[in-house]
């Protein structure tokens, strides 16, 4: 199991596990964490599961590749920044054990 | 046109009769009768990928299936949106003579495309949607309480259009005592003269200048005022769209007002049908208001309020096992996408509750994703708690009537009967 940190807007911080080779939306959304929906099923089509990768954590997470569909997606949520990720697109490996993501104020 | 709209009245009459070939799901008398499911139906069995090679909009592919839909969708480096090529329905922009040529970003590429949706999409995020809540709600509150009780009202005329023009008024902040016009330009720029709505294409550009007219005198009062956060002071301000050529301007604000006129009206008056082809399901909502949550995506599921969107392969692709040629025309058939099974459980059921509503195809996926869907389940949410609030049923008293078109899936009206709780 690999654990994520999810802190909402408001500061309040959820930890959750998540198997191997999910992705950092399923962590989400298997755990009812708020302020991820998802609505395309995780195939980096929609970003309704926008969070902010801590700063701490972007060189391991790594940026969107550039002119890709999800950075093509990013540019239209509310409140992106440098460090924007989609989390359908986060696969939970190893090496992210204890990542921490960050909600957006609002996603609906 | 008689030998056409001959064969298309013919066609409607046994889906199985007809061979595979001369299918052509196009055709908007399908939709008007709402049998048009049946052919989807078989088309997802037959030939999910289904090439239609005569119809008064040319050939075409149809794709019928969600996870084809989806591909194709988020493909927009290989299907293109592009007006000049044909743009986004299966009837070819810039197709008739006489219309005007309009410029919008749902029909552009990338770059402009991401530009200019930059520019508006700040009215319609969340942040400004907690803004509009309360106004939205108390005029929500005020069209239903100024219903009669127990006689038979027409809720399209009534509620559907009067609440998705009270929105786009609010968001345009345009002049309230005039906002019938936007109900009216929203209706004429779908429209052709075979709907009745205008007479002929000459009317129809005649009343979308006026539209542009208009427009323009808002825009010239508020390109100086700095700090409106309405639309069209965005779009006024921001250097994305400052500059805008005339049909551009006309095609981007007549994209806003359909975008968010025609879809959520018809959805508002979808919903109050479907809870009454379901009475278990109303009888659900009416135990628990809860479920107006969930009950909203799967209104927009089950009415699918564009039934299609049309993109124009760049190169040569494939999709679902079939070869399409650069060139082509495919239209993603989001109607019948919302009703395939191997993707949907129950999909041929309206379930207010299902574990996973949001995954449908009505707002399309990829950059060009509805940019108001939000706003659309705003008011939708609104409207059914307010309802819920008020009346214990409302109750479909009479047969509905749908829109002869095969893009905007339309309910013109719906005759209802309130109850009281």
């Amino acid at each position: 199991m690999i654990k994520v940190i999810f802190v909402s807007a408001d500061g309040s911080r959820r930890s959750v596990e998540i198997d191997e080779g999910l992705t950092a939306r399923e962590a989400a959304l298997f755990n009812n964490v708020p302020g991820i929906d998802g609505d395309c099923g995780g195939v980096c089509a929609c970003a309704t599961c926008h969070v902010h990768v801590d700063h701490a954590w972007i060189n391991q997470v790594g940026l969107p590749e550039e002119g890709g569909m999800e950075d093509d997606l990013i540019q239209f949520a509310e409140g992106a920044t440098e460090t924007s990720r989609l989390a359908c697109q986060i696969p939970m490996i190893p090496a992210l054990d204890g990542l921490v993501l960050h909600l957006p104020k609002l996603q609906h | 046109m008689a030998t056409v709209a001959a064969q298309e009245t013919v066609q409607y009459k046994s889906v199985d009769s007809i061979p595979l070939g001369e299918i052509n799901v196009a055709n908007p008398h399908l939709f008007q009768n709402d049998t048009v499911g049946e052919y989807f139906a078989r088309l997802r069995r037959e030939d999910p990928v289904h090439y239609c090679a005569e119809s008064r909009f040319g050939p075409y592919w149809s794709v019928t299936k969600f996870n084809d839909i989806m591909a194709v969708d988020t493909n927009h480096k290989v299907f293109s949106s592009e007006a000049k090529l044909g743009g986004i329905a299966v009837q070819d922009m810039h197709s008739v003579e006489g219309a005007l040529e309009l410029e919008m970003f749902i029909a552009m590429d990338q770059p402009k495309h991401d530009q200019q949706r930059k520019a508006v999409s700040p009215v319609v995020a969340p942040s400004n949607l907690l803004l509009l809540e309360p106004t939205i709600r108390e005029r929500a509150g005020a069209i239903l309480d100024s219903l009669p009780v127990g006689e038979e009202i027409d809720w399209v005329k009534l509620v559907s259009v009067e609440l998705t023009t009270m929105t786009l008024a609010t968001i345009f902040d345009f002049p309230w005592d005039e906002r019938a016009k936007l109900t009216r330009w929203s209706d004429v720029t779908t429209a052709s003269p075979e709907t009745g709505i205008v007479e002929s294409f000459e009317q129809r550009r005649a009343e979308l200048i006026e539209c542009a007219m208009y427009f323009k005198g808002l825009w010239d009062e508020r390109i100086n005022k700095p700090g409106g956060n309405d639309l069209i002071s965005m779009m006024a301000q921001s250097p994305a769209t400052r500059d805008m050529p005339f049909l551009e301007f006309l095609g981007n604000l007549l994209l806003l007002i359909v975008g968010g006129n025609d879809t959520t009206r018809n959805s508002i008056s979808g919903g109050v049908l479907a809870l009454n082809q379901n009475p278990g399901e109303y009888q659900k909502l009416r135990e628990n208001p809860a479920l107006v949550a969930s009950m909203v995506p799967e209104i927009i599921r089950w009415q699918t309020p564009l039934t299609h969107m049309r993109r124009t392969a760049l190169a040569d692709a494939e999709i679902g096992g079939k070869a399409i040629k650069k060139g082509d025309k495919v239209v993603m058939w989001y109607l019948s996408g919302n009703r395939d099974e191997s993707v949907i459980e129950r999909a041929d059921e309206f379930i207010i509750d299902r574990k996973n509503p949001r995954h449908h195809l009505s707002f399309g996926f990829g950059i060009h994703r509805c940019m108001g869907n939000r706003l659309a389940e705003l008011q939708l949410r609104i409207i059914w708690e307010e309802i819920l609030k008020r009346y214990r049923l409302v109750e479909v008293v009479g047969e509905p009537e749908r829109l002869l078109s095969n893009l905007v899936r339309g309910i013109t009206r719906l005759p209802v009967k309130l109850h009281a709780l």
